[in-house]
């Protein structure tokens, strides 16, 4: 362990050298909102709802007045810990940004979670109730979005996918198959699996792949396997979501 | 969509597949070209050309189908033995691209978008072609076709419904013009090629020579140029291919610029010189040129300059006989994605995956090009580079201002007289500018693109330079007549159309203020809809990956702030109005019974909006 020190929210966090921000933080057991962030990859900066601000500056003005000067906004997933550094997290503007974010997240899918299997064990709802989203706000996409039944043990809603990219590294980096990618771009980016029909019953995905069991949403299901713990006894109806500083996701359920 | 072909692929198709993949000697890094070359032979990607491309490279399928789902001039459907594109910027829709491609539409009994019945034409519409002081422009086949009338329109239709192929088109319609109206230290070099080479003094002296210049990058971000170079020398290359690389970024996707485009047509020798003096000072042997696949037409020309380069002894093995100078270049094209102009994208494009931009730390100068030590200079930073490794630091410093030494080009369009290129000296206000090009009654300049800053009157006393409004070259000009709420418009639906998708803020933000935009063009904004406006440019601005999301809503803010009445007068009273507009839902049951009557509307009043205000912007959608 290092002795070297930066201040998260003023309270100063051990790192060591190569850690990011956020995998200092949580190892110290402070919680950064996250969603693509999983401690078991490398860290991929795309969500954005780790998103900190770095050494702000106040200063005081010639008529005396102090003026708080912001310093740059970084994901800190990505951004490495620095010594001495200044980090906010929990401040109304970056809870703002969060907010919004998931509520761009929320219209751009379909997320119907009074009928998802993954109520109350989904990232994105947890996230969303303990940051105070009360309702999507912007309009729905209402994208047309298709459901992958062609697996004997799997089945892929697309219509919940937030494009983390967990499956995707999960399958290439852990289980070595590659057997999802990323196709299209801007709005139309979507999932894509490994075989020429598209479909995911076609590639050679195994229940027990690292990719099958790392969806932080209900994208990635096990068939025959659903609601085996009701709703209401759940990990996030327990204890919201930011008790645990470390998100693994998704959480084995004891039946 | 188009049937034209099965899924399935053919004998002829599998020999052609092949015969690309060993040109490419199966380099997995090399896939951008090789799909490229594969759809210029069979017109388009079938999912079993993927399959057999990413055989042929050991890719992961989805790889491969991934990387041609991303760049817009890649297709996994037929579109079609003609694919019109026209280039869609603002300056395109002043001179009337929206009436113009209605025409050929109609003509042709087709849907923006869709593929003819016979599987023969697609038409629709693409990001800015660089070409927007010869506009309308458009793109047939990836081939750019100028100065668009309803004459021509008319004649290209009948050349198409004729199957005629396109080498035998008039050739007066792919004529594209430099338009070089003023000329400066740059353009005026009296250099001859070699000349930047034989006055190379040692590279330390050579790092201390452009770092002594002022020069800085020419893309915009204005980095000082000596540094990144010094930078680079100093960084190690590492595993077994250690090397150090040069990139030209010539991926001029900007909106309003073509400053590039002319560079490469007229002054290739000068930034290929430039390409060598920075391999020879970082310690590269090798240089690429990364060129926009819009400039398509440009590639067997300059591969004929870096032909004749080589013969003269300025290119390949001991350059200028000098044993040790090893350096040579090559032209990879990129396949219509704007985010590959910025450097790190355009890295993972020259390497063959999705343009999306790399996070930094790593800089590219110490982990670049296939994780190799790399100096991404943009086109006239290298060409400027050569002319100060010929004329020397004090000489050039001495132009431009003291923060910004050397001269700017501009690319100016739009509503002046004399659209085309123009180098000043940096320093020169925007007043000048206008004066020069024939501007009259200008309403605003957007300088830099749009991502850049929207100008008004009253600031056109500012100065083109670093300190004041850096630009990239982009200067496009609005009259009077121009209806300014439009102009943003434009720019957001672009952003939308080349965001790529990585990060949340971008993905989805661009979207939503595109959405934004379109209910207030739609007369049903209001109060809250501005305000929804500044959260998602709030939300861009702070959160986005990359320049890019971070400019986004640049347009909306600057023009919300110096425009205002443009967007007020369009605002409903009402504090809110719901997106959701019963009278267009309508719209389908309209289309498919025929009807355009009253009792086909949901309300009288909702007939009357669908008029529009300010109809000069142009409106194509």
């Amino acid at each position: 362990m290092s002795n070297e020190s930066f201040f998260l929210d003023e309270e100063e966090i051990p790192f060591a050298e190569g850690q990011t921000i956020i995998q200092a933080a949580l190892s110290a057991g402070k919680y950064i909102p996250h969603l693509c962030y999983h401690p078991e990859f490398k860290p991929h900066g795309s969500c954005k709802l780790c998103t900190v601000r770095i050494d702000s500056r106040t200063i005081t003005t010639e008529d005396g007045q102090t003026v708080k000067i912001p310093g740059r906004a970084a994901a800190s997933c990505t951004t490495p810990a620095q010594a001495g550094q200044h980090v906010e997290s929990e401040t109304d503007e970056l809870r703002d940004l969060r907010r919004t974010l998931v509520q761009m997240l929320l219209v751009e899918g379909n997320h119907y979670c009074p009928s998802c299997e993954k109520s109350g064990k989904c990232m994105l709802q947890g996230l969303a109730y303990d940051l105070g989203v009360m309702d999507p706000h912007f309009p729905q996409y209402f994208s047309k979005r298709e459901v992958d039944a062609s697996h004997a043990d799997i089945l892929l809603d697309f219509n919940r996918c937030i494009l983390c990219e967990l499956c995707v590294r999960a399958s290439a980096e852990m289980d070595k198959k590659n057997v999802f990618s990323l196709s299209g771009r801007g709005n139309t980016k979507h999932l894509i699996c490994n075989s020429e029909s598209g479909m995911l019953g076609d590639t050679n995905l195994a229940a027990t792949d690292k990719a099958a069991n790392v969806c932080p949403v209900g994208v990635i299901l096990h068939k025959r396997h659903g609601f085996e713990v009701p709703y209401g006894q759940r990990r996030f109806d327990k204890a919201p979501i930011s008790d645990n500083a470390v998100q693994y996701a998704p959480v084995k359920e004891q039946v | 969509m188009g049937n034209v072909t099965s899924n399935g692929i053919g004998p002829d198709d599998s020999g052609a597949v092949q015969a690309v993949l060993s040109r490419h000697k199966h380099d997995a890094s090399r896939l951008m070209q090789i799909l490229r070359e594969v759809q210029e032979g069979l017109t388009w990607l079938s999912p079993a050309v993927l399959t057999a491309i990413a055989n042929g490279l050991k890719l992961p399928r989805a790889r491969v189908e991934g990387v041609a789902g991303f760049y817009h001039f890649f297709h996994t459907e037929s579109l079609g033995r003609y694919r019109v594109l026209w280039s869609d910027n603002i300056t395109d829709r002043m001179a009337g691209n929206a009436d113009l491609m209605a025409r050929m539409c109609k003509k042709l009994w087709l849907k923006p978008g869709d593929v003819s019945e016979d599987g023969l034409v697609s038409v629709g519409t693409t990001s800015c072609t660089g070409m927007c002081d010869q506009g309308p422009a458009l793109l047939v086949n990836y081939r750019p076709i100028t100065r668009m009338t309803a004459d021509r329109v008319d004649k290209i239709v009948d050349l198409i419904r004729k199957k005629v192929p396109l080498e035998e088109w008039p050739s007066e319609y792919f004529l594209v013009e430099d338009n070089i109206r003023r000329k400066d230290a740059l353009l005026d070099n009296g250099l001859a090629p070699g000349d930047a080479l034989r006055a190379l003094k040692s590279p330390q002296e050579m790092v201390d020579t452009i770092k002594a210049s002022g020069l800085r990058g020419r893309g915009g971000a204005g980095f000082s140029t000596g540094q990144k170079w010094e930078f680079c020398r100093a960084a190690v290359g590492t595993g077994a291919n250690a090397a150090h690389y040069v990139v030209c970024n010539a991926d001029e996707g900007e909106p309003g610029t073509f400053k590039d485009r002319v560079l490469l047509n007229s002054y290739a020798d000068l930034v290929f010189e430039g390409m060598t003096v920075a391999g020879y000072v970082i310690g590269a042997k090798k240089g690429l040129v990364y060129l926009r696949g819009e400039y398509r037409f440009l590639l067997d020309k300059l591969n004929a300059v870096l032909e004749a380069r080589r013969a003269a002894k300025l290119l390949g093995q001991s350059i200028l006989g000098q044993t040790g100078f090893d350096f040579d270049i090559e032209i990879h094209l990129g396949a219509g994605a704007y985010v590959c102009g910025e450097e790190t994208a355009l890295l993972e494009s020259l390497e063959g995956k999705r343009g999306v931009p790399r996070k930094r730390p790593p800089f590219p100068v110490s982990s670049g090009y296939l994780g190799q030590p790399t100096a991404v200079n943009n086109v006239e930073t290298l060409a400027s580079a050569a002319l100060i490794a010929a004329k020397g630091a004090a000489w050039y410093k001495a132009i431009g201002t003291a923060k910004s030494s050397g001269t700017k080009i501009l690319s100016i369009s739009g509503d002046c007289q004399r659209p085309g290129i123009y180098e000043y000296p940096y320093g020169v206000t925007v007043a000048q500018v206008l004066a020069d090009c024939g501007a009259r009654d200008t309403q605003a300049c957007q300088i830099a693109g749009a991502s850049g800053l929207c100008v008004a009157p009253g600031e056109f006393g500012r100065k083109i330079a670093f300190e004041d409004i850096p630009t990239g070259g982009s200067f496009m000009v609005f009259d009077n007549s121009r209806d300014m709420f439009q102009v943003a418009r434009n720019f957001v639906h672009f952003f939308v159309d080349e965001s790529c998708g990585f990060c949340t803020p971008c993905r989805v933000g661009t979207t939503l203020l595109k959405n934004v935009m379109d209910k207030i063009s739609d007369g049903h904004g209001g109060e809250y809809d501005i305000n929804d406006a500044w959260r998602i440019i709030r939300t861009l601005k702070t959160a986005s990956h990359c320049g890019l999301g971070q400019t986004a809503g640049n347009c909306v803010a600057d023009t919300l702030q110096k425009f205002r009445p443009s967007y007020e007068l369009r605002l409903n009273v009402r504090d809110f109005e719901p997106a959701f507009d019963l009278d267009s839902a309508l719209s389908k049951m309209r289309e498919v019974t025929g009807r355009d009557d009253p009792g086909a509307h949901f309300h009288i009043a909702h007939r009357k909006s669908k008029s529009g205000v300010g109809a000069k912007g142009g409106d194509a959608s």
